[in-house]
């Protein structure tokens, strides 16, 4: 089965004040058809950057974007603006993180929504205007007749981020990139937005790029994971792979610092010490090796790829001296 | 007549997101502001421009020395040497009904006349040195007496709160709800009639410190609202609360935490306030209420060179353009100045 | 909602209050002035200027004046001028109105679209040579003092171009009435216009360009741009939109201010008798009634324009309405 989106060999580089700043190194993924990939890892580490350049939404001028990306096996970096244009919104859908300040203040969410359908489809303005009432039925806004004439400020965060994500899935994209959608709300109400998205997405048949630092986001939403550090994909895999049988210190670090739901309660929770390299490091070697337990002299040389089937980790440990530091968890 | 805001994108912030993840930077912010100015090239280029006007007015007595003249009194029976002949000042007139004399035009010749004459047979260049001389003096003084005030009126309005902030804030409206130009004529008018005494000061009409406190005066409710909203702001913030816990006298306050975080706000409204008081006092002396005879100032020689306008229309030229070309570059420096200290705290 | 209202009639009301007793003051109460010497002139014997403070009423106390004088203003409008014995106040300021709003109204049609296009234009090509050259344009027209560019628009129009095709349709200056001609009203009026505009065009086409910059940088245009709308739509439907808000409420109060008589300048420069002329000419003759009431005039419209601006900003921007 082809992938959705392949991208390869991304490499986004900005041009500030104290010279060129690469964010983004030889990233490569691919999202199927049906599946959920996320994305997750630190702030800063890059995830956020490497959707929005995929999708030619960074600011051109400042920005270079190098390597190869299709969707659906059509070119989809170097492609005119104006074809661009004509995905964006229709085969691939953003879902940005602040829902409060996602949506044009002055507007009403009804035209909003209204306004993304029309630009893709002949479609009359009352027509529209019911179809975004029906879309906001779907992600059970209470009184979506009244609330289309709404502004977004007048909504909760919660009903924000759920109009947003029906303004995502009204033109039916292929794939729904979801850039930290449940960050800026309340723990009480990420679960029914992550709900949301999922009942939806498989019920619009869309795949999913979810962008997040939650692991916990991750189990619960996701097919396969990729693991951001530095902007380098450190380890892939599906969920039960990573989760059951990490390969990369980091990943160790991430895992290990969510919080038991069982168990005695921890005096501290773990953490990786130290913090991660800004932005433009250009030393070779792992970006990781200062803060890993496991860090060699071999560490300061670009790490190799260990492969097996679709799991890979950028490190230079193989299984023995993996399993020697941490043997692998049996799935619960 | 508002602030203009103009925000500077710092890519490197879409990247690094918030805080934790860039170790810190040791570089003060005073020097990080610095710098950015020293590299922004149109600023230092109006920072040159601006330079060279004050030399040049600082030059006036000493250009008015070498040519042997004296810019302020009547020359009308003078002569000078054109092409090394010996002409009269003014000339008689070629233009309109031939009767009467017009003062000679621009020789474009640095040793005499150079921008010609004006009614009183006086050297325009020269005369424009010493104008300039006034109008940046006037501005200069009335920039910080403003200041001063504004930020007096602005500390004590925001610190003390309360029925203090009431009153001088409806005061600060009342003075700004009259258009800026009117209460500035009105007062002009009124004090250049006769001297008045202020305690053990006496002002009399022709002084330049007239213009400098109307000015100066005028301007203070513009600059006074922002320091007091930036004082409102930081008398909340964490190190001034926990000053006032600590029970440290508040004149320390003041002077220790919240007068150096003014600073920039003060600094940003130098150039802006320059700028506008230039073209109020040239619109003033224009309007003749402002510097008056026997003084000059930019705004005092376009209104000579009025009557002048046709036929001899370097008289109101010189001046103007020298009041754009310096205003210009205060508006830009301002706009750097602005830049420079706004990225240092924001970082956007 | 009546008491929002009512309260902020109040408080235009003690604002206008304040001025007047500040205008009052400054030309009555300033140490030095007596107002009676300068209505009898120079050289005036020290009789005539006892008879005339007698007359005026000069001899009574300070708020006695104050409110014999608002009294004659508003009461029984026969408040006549210090200097044109007998000419009524307030007709005099009547009749200079229709100037004025003939000057801001034109040249405010001219800087809003001259604006608006500067500002789109300036921050949807933003950094290229356009970008550059038009505030290099603006930061000139700000620069310039805008009653030494009516004078070079003269000069240029009325002497030293005049006869060329760009400026013989050019009258001579001064202010030709709508009812007597609609061209020469036109005419007369086309050069004011322009100068007037130039400064406004350079302070809200910067200050626009600056707010669509600052909008562009928002998430909610990232969402835009991510929907697949064409970048005019983004940048009029909903950059612009947002940025309407301070470009309104500046125009707002610039406006009222110009209608108050703040053009002054231009219309001294153009001999046009607005009110802004009238004032000066009644400051320059310490003409205390006319000034009185030109000030009074102009505050309300100050005053005003700041009460519609905040009425309007409900209207643009539904965050507020809450």
């Amino acid at each position: 089965m082809s992938p959705l989106l392949d991208v390869r060999n991304l490499r986004v580089t900005f041009a500030t004040d104290g010279g060129p700043v690469t964010a983004v190194h030889d990233v490569s993924f691919a999202v199927q058809p049906g599946e959920v990939l996320a994305i997750v890892g630190e702030s800063g580490s890059g995830k956020s950057v490497s959707l929005l350049s995929v999708l030619g939404l960074v600011d051109r001028r400042r920005t270079t974007v190098e390597g190869q990306a299709t969707f659906r096996g059509e070119p989809l970096l170097g492609l005119p603006e104006r074809a661009l244009r004509r995905i964006r919104g229709r085969d691939i859908a953003l879902i940005s993180q602040d829902p409060m300040t996602a949506l044009t203040p002055v507007h009403r969410i009804g035209a909003q929504i209204a306004e993304q359908i029309r630009a893709h489809e002949r479609v009359g303005r009352s027509k529209a205007r019911d179809r975004a009432v029906a879309l906001l039925r779907d992600v059970n806004i209470p009184m979506p007749e009244r609330a289309v004439d709404r502004y977004p400020h007048e909504l909760s965060g919660g009903m924000r981020q759920r109009a947003v994500i029906a303004m995502a899935l009204s033109c039916n994209p292929a794939l729904l990139v979801a850039d930290e959608p449940t960050t800026a709300l309340d723990t009480t109400v990420q679960a029914q937005v992550l709900d949301l998205l999922r009942r939806l997405s498989a019920e619009h048949g869309s795949s999913v790029v979810l962008i997040t630092h939650d692991m916990g986001v991750v189990a619960e939403m996701a097919t396969r994971v990729a693991v951001m550090y530095a902007g380098r994909i450190v380890e892939t895999g599906t969920v039960a792979e990573v989760f059951d049988d990490p390969w990369h210190p980091y990943t160790w670090g991430l895992l290990d610092s969510i919080p038991p739901l069982t168990g005695p309660r921890p005096r501290r929770l773990p953490s990786i010490a130290g913090m991660p390299p800004p932005p433009g490091r250009t030393e070779p070697g792992c970006p990781f090796a200062p803060r890993c337990r496991a860090a060699m002299p071999v560490c300061l040389r670009p790490p190799p790829e260990q492969v097996a089937g679709g799991h890979r980790a950028l490190c230079v440990l193989d299984a023995p001296a993996r399993a020697a530091l941490r043997p692998p968890r049996v799935a619960a | 007549m508002s602030l203009p805001s103009e925000p500077v994108l710092a890519p490197a912030a879409e990247v690094a997101g918030s805080g934790p993840s860039r170790p810190a930077e040791g570089r003060g912010p005073w020097r990080t502001a610095v710098r950015r100015l020293r590299r922004n090239r149109s600023a230092m280029v109006s920072l040159a421009v601006l330079l060279a006007v004050a030399a040049l007015t600082l030059l006036a007595p000493a250009y008015a020395g070498w040519l042997g003249i004296d810019p302020f009194r009547s020359n009308l029976a003078g002569t000078t040497v054109i092409d090394g002949q010996s002409v009269p000042v003014m000339e008689p007139s070629t233009t309109g009904l031939g009767l009467g004399v017009t003062p000679i035009g621009p020789t474009w010749d640095l040793g005499g006349y150079l921008l010609g004459a004006d009614n009183q047979g006086r050297d325009v260049a020269a005369r424009l040195l010493y104008g300039g001389r006034n109008s940046l003096l006037i501005a200069g003084s009335a920039t910080a007496l403003c200041l001063v005030l504004a930020t007096l009126v602005g500390l004590v309005a925001g610190y003390m709160g309360g029925i203090v902030d009431m009153v001088l804030s409806r005061i600060l409206d009342v003075l700004w709800a009259f258009p800026v130009y009117l209460l500035a004529i009105s007062l002009s008018i009124v004090l250049l009639t006769s001297a008045f005494t202020i305690g053990p000061v006496t002002i009399t009409a022709g002084s330049l410190l007239l213009p400098i406190g109307i000015i100066g005066v005028i301007y203070v409710p513009y600059v006074a609202r922002p320091i007091r909203a930036r004082v409102l702001t930081l008398r909340q913030s964490e190190f001034v609360l926990a000053a006032i816990g600590l029970g440290l006298p508040t004149g320390r306050i003041l002077r220790k935490d919240v007068l150096p975080n003014l600073l920039p706000t003060l600094i940003v409204f130098v150039p802006i306030l320059l700028a506008l008081a230039i073209t109020t006092e040239s619109a003033l002396s224009y309007l003749s209420i402002g510097v008056q005879p026997p003084d000059a100032s930019w705004g005092t020689i376009i209104q000579d060179g009025q009557t002048l306008l046709y036929s001899r229309p370097w008289v109101a030229l010189a001046p103007g353009l020298a009041i754009v070309v310096t205003v210009l570059a205060l508006n830009v420096l301002g706009d750097a100045v602005r830049d420079a200290l706004d990225a240092r705290g924001h970082g956007r | 909602m009546l008491a929002t209202i009512a309260a902020r009639l109040g408080q235009m009301a003690f604002v206008m209050f304040g001025i007047s007793v500040l205008v009052f003051l400054i030309f009555f109460a300033t140490p030095g002035s007596d107002p009676a010497a300068r209505i009898a002139g120079r050289n005036a014997s020290p009789e005539t200027v006892e008879q005339i403070r007698h007359d005026f009423g000069f001899d009574r106390a300070l708020p006695v004046q104050y409110a014999v004088m608002m009294k004659r203003l508003f009461v029984t409008r026969d408040l006549t001028s210090f200097v044109n014995r007998g000419q009524k106040v307030i007709p005099e300021v009547l009749d200079a109105i229709p100037a004025t709003l003939s000057l801001v109204g034109g040249a405010a049609v001219l800087w809003v679209l001259g604006s608006l296009a500067v500002g789109v234009a300036a921050a949807a090509l933003r950094d290229t040579v356009v970008d550059r050259g038009l505030m290099i344009l603006t930061l000139i027209g700000i620069s310039a003092p805008v009653f030494w560019l009516g004078e070079v628009m003269n000069l240029l129009s009325q002497s030293r171009y005049h006869d060329t095709w760009l400026f013989s349709w050019v009258p001579g200056l001064g202010y030709v009435p709508l009812s007597e001609s609609v061209g020469g009203w036109f005419k007369a009026l086309v050069i004011p216009w322009i100068t007037l505009a130039v400064l406004y065009i350079g302070i809200y086409g910067r200050v626009l360009r600056a707010n669509l910059i600052e909008a562009y940088s928002e998430d909610y245009i990232r969402t835009a741009r991510a929907k697949g709308l064409s970048p005019a739509r983004i940048m009029l439907r909903h950059a612009l939109r947002t940025s309407l808000l301070p470009f309104v409420t500046m125009f707002g109060l610039d406006f009222g201010a110009l209608v108050g008589g703040a053009a002054l300048l231009t219309e001294v420069v153009f001999g046009l008798n607005g009110v802004g002329r009238l004032t000066f000419h009644a400051l320059q003759n310490l003409d205390l009634p006319v000034i009185l009431a030109t000030v009074i005039y102009a505050s309300f419209f100050v005053v005003a324009a700041n009460a519609v601006v905040d009425m309007l900003y409900a209207v643009i921007d539904p965050r507020v309405r809450a």
